[in-house]
Order: structure tokens, then sequence, then C-alpha cells
């Protein structure tokens, strides 16, 4: 089975339409929930993550929120459309199963028709409910996710205590089991040599960043998830503001090092964001590690008006597209890793290509002028 | 993606480490992992965050349950949820109330929930007068923070919520 033939199918993340979308890339805000009568995820048989995959089939895709929605068990995919939704950001590392043993029976994803809302089933916990938007929208996305919530609630028979709130099965997602995360761009802040202050300060305010695929992963192309750490106490109005509030300092400190690049550094700057322009124009092959160092730089162009021809939703589009599934899905087959680094620079190339070969000629003067 | 250390094998850890203000990652195999003190987290959960909750469980100061204390529910004993830092049901929460307390507050700063109340499917008298409690207050902070719109849907879901009608 494959993923329906939409090909915008669960991205209209990347639609660069939020607040600050040369900053910030999307929000997320997800839920923890767990049904009564049935063990948590690490300790659920085959009949408990059965009995949940069948309640949330038979009564909870009837709610409003879910009519016409898609559930794909994992179980029934191929590897490479699992590793689709994943590098979509639409399933986690752990719904996919480790170590090559594939997804467990009973795992699935849930995505609405319409609203940028899903679920994953049968993670950690039971359900893991989630709104996916681009750029910096915490309080709309809090609103789609918890209008899930209350449908589904009315429904579903909720795992809650009075005192410590919707149980989880780790105590550090117990209470409101709200993460709500911001994905931001911060190539100023790195290039200024200031992140790592900026990152100090986030663990002193209850919050905490991680790399571009969650828990676990690493930081690459400037790109940083700042989320909330602790999820019992505050209200979810107050842990959505306060993620808010500080994710906006962070966009104006990030604001204020790109201006101080221009004013202090501009042909140093220039020469690095034409030159990461003209490797991915014209390298043959990429890895992708590579691809998003070098976007970063395009990407830090494009919002600086120095490469005005390319727009944000171009550069976001080429970081999900370059990934090695989304690749092989596009060649119809496996490829290695050599093919794979081919595959990708053609693609970018093409892209590139298709937006204009403009850039050089947009700007405000021609490369030679402006070292 | 291969090993910066012994430069042979296959990188799984990917440390950053922010040094004199410069960030830098390291990209290391299971074995320069390991020798430098580095948990590889092979299993799901990943192990720091079990250490971190077993080493929280043991300086809380509250209420340390026998390690082969049981959930009645899931069998769990106090001992698997040191060790694996998973709770096994929802029943465990309440097996496990009075230590869970002291790791939340260690963990979270508080232990007891003020978010979103939960109504189920059919709810009693005092379920339904805790969600309209929570409600009532999200309404005020929702006048507080001028977000009239958004008050004006409280303010009707707690109507018809006090008229025994769920929306």
């Amino acid at each position: 089975m494959s993923l329906p033939s939409v090909p915008d199918f669960g991205l209209s993340w990347l639609d660069a339409d939020g607040d600050f979308p040369e900053i910030v890339l999307s929000t997320r805000v997800r839920l923890a929930r767990n049904l009564q009568g049935h063990a948590f995820g690490p300790r659920a048989r085959v009949n408990d993550r059965e009995a949940v995959l069948r309640s949330v089939r038979t009564v909870g895709l009837n709610v409003p929120l879910l009519r016409e929605s898609t559930l794909l068990e994992l179980p029934d995919l191929d590897s490479r459309t699992r590793e689709v939704l994943l590098e979509r950001r639409l399933v986690s590392r752990d719904l996919l199963g480790e170590g090559g043993r594939g997804p467990q029976r009973g795992t699935a994803v849930v995505l609405a028709a319409s609203d940028p809302v899903g679920m994953m089933l049968n993670e950690e916990d039971h359900m893991r409910l989630q709104s996916l938007v681009s750029g910096l929208r915490l309080r709309e996305a809090w609103r789609s996710v918890d209008r899930l919530d209350d449908e589904l609630g009315r429904v579903l028979p909720y795992a809650f205590h009075h005192e410590f709130g919707f149980l989880t099965s780790c105590p550090t997602n117990v209470g409101t089991g709200l993460r709500a995360s911001v994905l931001v761009h911060l190539p100023g802040l790195v290039l200024t040599k200031e992140i790592s202050k900026v990152l100090h300060s986030l663990g002193q305010v209850g919050l905490t960043f991680r790399g571009l695929y969650g828990e676990g992963s690493e930081v690459i192309g400037n790109f940083f998830q700042i989320s909330n750490q602790t999820t019992l106490g505050k209200s979810e109005e107050e842990l959505i503001d306060h993620l808010d509030r500080i994710v906006r300092q962070v966009i104006r400190h990030e604001q204020h090092a790109r201006q101080i690049l221009l004013r202090d550094a501009r042909s140093v700057t220039e020469d690095k964001i034409w030159r990461a322009y003209g490797l991915l124009r014209y390298a043959r092959s990429l890895s992708f590690e590579e691809l998003m160092n070098l976007l970063s730089g395009v990407r830090l162009g494009a919002s600086l008006n120095l490469l005005p021809q390319l727009r944000v939703y171009t550069l976001n589009k080429l970081m999900i597209f370059t990934q090695s599934a989304h690749l092989a899905q596009a060649a119809g087959r496996d490829l290695s890793k050599a093919e794979c680094d081919l595959h990708r620079a053609s693609y970018v190339r093409r892209i590139l290509a298709d937006e204009g070969d403009a850039p050089s000629e947009a700007s405000e003067g021609p490369p030679s002028e402006t070292a | 993606m291969i090993c910066d250390q012994c430069d042979k094998n296959e990188a799984v850890v990917h440390l950053t480490q922010i040094e004199n203000n410069e960030m830098t990652v390291v990209h290391l195999c299971d074995a320069c992992a390991a020798e430098r003190g580095l948990d590889t987290g092979n299993e799901p959960a990943g192990l720091p965050l079990t250490d971190f909750l077993a080493q929280m469980s043991a300086d809380s100061g509250s209420v340390t349950p026998e390690p082969n204390e049981r959930c009645g529910f899931c069998g769990l004993s106090f001992a698997d949820f040191r060790e694996t830092g998973r709770l096994g049901c929802p029943q465990c929460w309440s097996t496990f109330a009075q230590h869970l307390k002291g790791l939340t507050k260690r963990i979270h700063g508080d232990s007891v929930h003020h978010g979103k109340v939960y109504l189920p499917p059919d709810p009693t008298a005092s379920e339904r007068e805790r969600r309209l409690n929570a409600m009532r207050e999200q309404l005020d902070r929702a006048v507080t923070a001028e977000d009239f719109e958004r008050a004006a849907e409280l303010r009707d879901e707690i109507r018809s919520l006090e008229q025994g009608t769920v929306l």
C-alpha cells in the first residue's frame, strides 16, 4: 500500500504561510492520551493495541474533525512508505519499530482530510494527537488539537486522574500531556556565535531544544526545535503562551543577529550565501547533511533578500523531498547511498532551475560587485 | 555516516557539544561512544532519561514502595518502573501514587494538574463540576488576555454544560 496520490499529502506545514515563515518553519502541538483499561504502549500486548485501534476506528473516526480522515496501519505499509511518513514528520521513529523489526501490530497513523490534525496510535501512549502547521502559530495549533481532543474525549474513555491529570506512560508527559514545539532556523545566531547563550537560557525558563527530528536527533542546517519541558502544574494556555513569548524573543535575537551580519560582515555573508547557492545549483552529488548546510545559507540569503527570486516554500520543499525515502519513492526503487546523492543533486538543480535562474539578475548587483 | 573518532564504524551517536560558545557535533560509533562514557541507548526508552528518573526516584524523599510491590492491573513492579522509567497502565498511577507525587514534583515543579479537566462520555455530578470549575478558570484567563472570541466560545460551552446538554 502506498500513500494516497495527493502530492502534498500531510505537507501543509511546508506552506510558509504562518508568522515569521523565513525563521519559523513549523509549529506542532501534541497531546498524549491513553484509554482506560489497557496497558500503556511499552507494556501493551497485541490485544491491548488492537483494542485501542478498534475503538479509534469504530468510534473515534466518526467525530466531526476526523470524518473522511485517512487511517494507515503501519504494518500494512511497505518500508519505504513508512520512511516517507517519518520524513514528513507525521510519525515518530519509535512508531516504526526498533532495529529493523518493523512496526508492531496495531500501530497506525490518522490524518484528517482538511484540518492539519492527526494522531499516532499505539506509540508509547495509546494516542498521540497532533496539530502541525506552518510558521509560528502556537495558539491556532493548540486550538485545533484541543478541539480534536474534546471531540474524541466525548466518545472514548480517557485515563484521567483528578490530581495527576491525563495519565501517560512516562511521568515526564503526565498532566496536560502537552508538548508544543516550534522549528526555528537560527543561522544568524550561529554565525554571530550567540547561539549557546540563547540555548542555555532556554533551560532556565523551562524550555528545551532538539534537532529536526525530535528527541535524540542532531542539529543540522541550523534548525532547532524549541519546546516546553514540563507538562504538569500549568494550564495548557499558560504553557502555550510561555513558549510563544520566549520564541518571539528568540526570533528578535535572530533578526538582530542577521542585521549585524549585514552591517559588519556583508561581503563575507554575501559570499557564503552565493557560494552555497552556486553549489546547490550546479553540484552533481550531494549528501543530505551537505544539502542542509547549504540550504541554511541559501535560506538566510532568501530571507535577507540577497536571493530575491527564491520562495521560502521552495526551500521548505527542498528539505523534505531530498530525503532518502522521498528520493527512492520518486525513483520507484531503492537507491544506494551514492545513487541517492546523485538523485538529490539532480532534484535540487531541477527545482532551482524551475524557480528561475534569475537571482543573479534580480539582486541589487551582479556577484562581482558585492565582493 | 562514519565515526569521527575511529574512522571505521557507522556512527550511531550524534553528540552536540557547546564549548566556548562554539557548537560542534561529534558523530560516534557504539564502541567510541561507550569509551567516552556515553550510553548508546539501544533500548527504545532513551536510557539517560531512565537513569534520570531512577535517580530522581531515589532522591525524591517521598514514600518509596517495596521493589516487589506490584500494580494489581498490569503486574508492573516498582522495580520494573525504576528500571524502565515507564509506568505500565493507568492503574499504576494509583498504585504508586504516593511515590509519584514526589517524583512529579521533582520533574515538573508541581504534582497537581491545573489544566484541562476531562469530561468522560457519561460524567458523574462531581466530574461535571470539576470540569465546570476548570472552564471558568479558562474563561477568566481568556478575558484577562482579551481573547474575546475564545471567551465567547467558553461561555457557550459552560452554559450548555450547566444545563446538562454537552455540546
